[in-house]
């Protein structure tokens, strides 16, 4: 699955974007975050609060319980600040 | 055969890096119309704020593309679903963006303020909290040479007193 992320998500990650093998256990958007979060490193230090990142998947907003489906793409970023 | 041009063209978004003319955005939407009746604008300027005496120098605006111009025209139809409007386009900015420059655009036409005034707000409260766009503030002498803009509660509660869009 492709992964993007956004704001200071990309800076802490590392990188604008990934290719990510999804086990299959992992069903929701919350799941992705944790197992994200578990590779530690620049993913911990993004995902250390989770409450405050937001998702979209295949360019729509979704909530952490969202399943992710057969989504292709998710992307994880802070609250928007456009405008 | 109508004289209006073509439905494509009175309503529509646009994200650019380069700035835009807000009279230009208007003349174009309204040119040889003669149903509408007011026609509102609000732009978005970057403020030249200062915190713990430092000014800030820049703003850089990051965005979702693909995703931002699809929020954007959910949001401006979900206006077109709320308000009778002529026509109505959404502008924003990314990159890098200086004191006094512009950042967001919004022009709503309709035959009657009301609906355009209303359009306006709604569309601009929206925008704040769900097109995928960031801002990151370039304040040189700060310890991080800048930090991230964070999202006000304030936008939220704007954005809310809408009602949910449909989703």
């Amino acid at each position: 699955m492709k992964v993007l992320y956004f704001a200071w998500l990309r800076e802490r990650v590392g990188v604008p974007e990934e290719e990510v093998e999804v086990p299959a256990e992992v069903r929701t958007v919350s799941e992705l975050a944790a197992f994200l979060r578990a590779k530690g490193g620049g993913h911990a230090h993004a995902f250390d609060n989770p409450a405050v990142v937001r998702a979209a998947l295949d360019r729509k907003h979704v909530k952490p319980d969202a399943p992710l489906g057969a989504a292709r793409e998710i992307a994880f970023f802070p609250p928007m600040t456009g405008g | 055969m109508s004289d209006s041009p073509p439905a494509d063209d009175l309503f529509g978004v646009r994200v650019q890096a380069e700035d835009f003319d807000a009279a230009a955005e208007i003349a174009a939407l309204a040119q040889g119309r003669t149903d509408i009746g007011a026609v509102v604008t609000f732009s978005g300027l970057c403020r030249a704020d200062v915190k713990d005496g430092l000014p800030l120098a820049a703003l850089h605006l990051e965005h979702y593309p693909g995703m931002a111009e699809a929020e954007m025209e959910r949001i401006l139809y979900e206006a077109r679903t709320r308000w009778p409007l002529s026509g109505g386009r959404v502008v924003h900015r990314f990159g890098r963006i200086v004191p006094g420059e512009n950042i967001v655009l919004v022009v709503t036409a309709s035959p009657h303020r009301g609906a355009a005034f209303a359009a306006a707000e709604f569309l601009m409260d929206w925008l704040k909290t769900s097109a995928p766009f960031w801002k990151k503030e370039e304040r040189p002498g700060a310890a991080d040479d800048g930090a991230w803009v964070e999202a006000k509660d304030a936008d939220d509660d704007a954005a809310l007193r809408w009602g949910s869009p449909s989703a």
